[in-house]
């Protein structure tokens, strides 16, 4: 059943899919990857309002060393990593250390991705500001370069995100498995308690956050050489971080596909708003996104696809039930 | 085993715990006893790594631990229960246990180590090890009872027991110190027990230091202790006849 679907998920491009759905599909296996990164730490009561910045950085500094240094993504990548993981550890450590959770962990990686956004905006001579950029072309000859990381099929591109996202949830299942979700499972619950039986809080805390915003900034340098142009906006800030979180809580981020299904809903939700109302009501999507985030929180906190399984799984214990009696 | 020494704790301008010294032998229950507010918890607190102290020397085994991170500590063999219960609550109660079990050693054993470990730890304790058991279903008994499965499947040396009798009723208690005594008799591991009333703990333990308002002001047998003019006059004579008499009663 799980293999079948993946196989129609695979094939489903090659039997004649638009140009448009093929977009669509593209970017919802994509911000499902990155939400489901950001998930990876979100379920575990880290609510990071700073994945924005991870994926800046990815977005940006890939793109950045290509155009003024002529450095290929392939290098550009353990690059845009390194310093993602500098950035996560120099944020994180002090937050675990000194016991800073719950809101004010939300606050503190909020500052976070605003302080990247207004950064890439500040160096507008490099990174062209607000109005964005786009990484020099590699395809004016041909139809791809494997060196630029740049294709112009849209199929290549598919399969490429389909794998990353794939691998995401791989991660994701390694992760449930361990012992250490358990222990941070505990650590979000009492920390004092998990400290006294062994647990190391700080270096377990970490270790999640490093693997969550390295995943982020992959996702980012993937959205960049996907769509060929990165804007602070799109890739930073609090718009973006609010977007991730609203759509991992949104789909159900305790569940493997929760994630996936907040991306496939965000990009709807988006769409539908930008054929209603159009590009110029410019902040209106946030807005709607920070109340509908609000209204999840508070009626549906496992989001869609966790109350779909949760009443699934109701109905088959009744079943069993009445079988049994 | 233990051997603190001008052990002191202020909490911004208020002194919780006042130069205090003391040392605990291997394979002994020690009594910690004062009344509330006395400093018991903070003592705790201290040598358990989950507050630094201000000053002093806390000694585990010859090497000095005072400051070192609660994490190290248990490793190091110390183990601790919360007065107020503190389970994982969400987890099951043998996840509670297990990862107790597998965090507990700087090694960290094989998964199926840590959860056959704990097992057979909360077999001891009597709570059910059925990963189906959760924490919700749990009164006051089970959950200090649960305090106790944690603290020991780290595999202690040393067990500090923070008020175990809190919120139990009389055969309750009489179990719980009985489990204590258990314990000890059984695996060899050293207890200190902390408890704001006298009552069964005379029972139980071998010496007896008494707290008030920081300061150690009585040490020694729990004959001794029970009958000392400065403990009597702490607890306003209110127990001190029945305590005596449990301590007669143990002698006989
Ligand atoms: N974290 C803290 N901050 C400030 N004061 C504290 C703290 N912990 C304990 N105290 C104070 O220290 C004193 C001793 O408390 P505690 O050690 O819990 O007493 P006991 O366990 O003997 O009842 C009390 O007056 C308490 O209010
Ligand atoms: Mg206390």
């Amino acid at each position: 059943m799980k293999w079948a679907a993946l196989v129609v998920l695979a094939l489903a491009p090659l039997a004649g899919m638009g140009n448009y759905p093929l977009h669509l599909l593209i970017m919802c296996l994509l911000w499902g990857f990155v939400y489901t990164s950001w998930a990876i730490m979100g379920r575990l009561g880290m609510v990071s309002l700073g994945h924005g910045a991870f994926l800046g950085i990815g977005a940006y500094v890939v793109v950045l060393l290509w155009n003024h240094a002529g450095i290929s993504p392939w290098l550009g990548t353990p690059i845009a990593l390194v310093l993602t993981a500098v950035v996560a550890f120099v944020i994180g450590y002090p937050c675990f250390r000194f016991k800073i959770v719950g809101h004010y962990f939300a606050l503190v990686t909020l500052a976070l991705t605003e302080v990247a956004r207004l950064v890439i905006v500040a160096l507008r001579d490099q990174t062209g500001g607000s109005l964005g950029a786009t990484p020099n072309t590699a395809l004016a000859d041909s139809a791809w370069s494997l060196g630029a990381l740049q294709f112009s099929s849209k199929l290549i591109w598919f399969y490429i995100i389909l794998v990353a996202w794939l691998a995401g949830l791989w991660i994701w299942g390694r992760v449930d498995r361990s012992m250490t979700r358990l222990a941070l499972e505990a650590i979000s619950q009492e920390e004092d308690a998990a400290a006294s039986v062994g647990m190391n809080v700080t270096r377990l805390k970490l270790g999640v956050t490093l693997l969550s915003a390295l995943m982020t900034c992959f996702g980012g340098v993937l959205y960049a050489q996907y769509q060929l142009y990165v804007n602070p906006e799109t890739v930073s800030g609090i718009g973006i971080s609010l977007q991730i979180v609203f759509g991992a809580i949104v789909g159900g981020m305790f569940v493997r596909l929760g994630p996936t299904v907040g991306a496939a809903i965000t990009l709807l939700l988006a769409e539908v708003l930008r054929l209603a109302i159009g590009h110029d009501v410019h902040g209106l999507d946030t807005t709607i996104y920070g109340l509908m985030l609000v209204l999840f929180i508070i009626f549906m906190p496992k989001g869609i696809l966790g109350a779909i399984l949760e009443a699934l799984e109701k109905r088959r214990a009744a079943k069993t039930a009445a079988a049994t009696a | 085993m233990l051997s603190v020494s001008d052990l002191t704790k202020v909490f911004g301008g208020f002194t919780a715990v006042s130069n205090i010294a003391f040392e605990v032998k291997e394979g002994e229950i020690l009594g910690l006893i004062g009344p509330n507010g006395s400093g018991k918890s903070t003592t705790f607190n201290l040598i358990s790594g989950a507050l630094a102290p201000t000053r002093g020397s806390i000694r585990f085994g010859g090497e000095d631990i005072a400051g070192l991170p609660a994490n190290r500590i248990a490793h190091r063999g110390i183990a601790r229960t919360f007065q107020i219960p503190r389970p994982f609550r969400r987890l099951s109660i043998l996840d509670n246990v297990a990862l107790a079990a597998f965090y507990g050693h700087a090694e960290h054993p094989a998964r199926e180590k840590a959860y056959a470990y704990a097992r057979e730890v909360l077999k001891l304790v009597n709570l059910p090890s059925d990963p189906a058991a959760r924490v919700d279903g749990l009164g006051a008994a089970g959950l200090k009872k649960l305090e106790l499965a944690r603290a020991l499947a780290t595999g202690p040396k040393l067990l500090l027991a923070d008020e175990s009798l809190g919120g139990l009723d009389e055969s309750e208690m009489n179990q719980a110190a009985d489990m204590l005594a258990a314990i000890r008799k059984e695996r060899g591991i050293t207890i200190i027990w902390v408890e704001h009333i006298m009552g069964v703990l005379m029972r139980v333990v071998d010496r007896c230091i008494v707290l008030d308002y920081g300061e150690v002001i009585a040490e020694g047998r729990p004959d001794e202790v029970a009958h000392d003019p400065k403990v009597i006059e702490v607890y306003l004579g209110t127990d001190a006849a029945d305590v005596q008499k449990t301590v007669a009663d143990r002698a006989t």
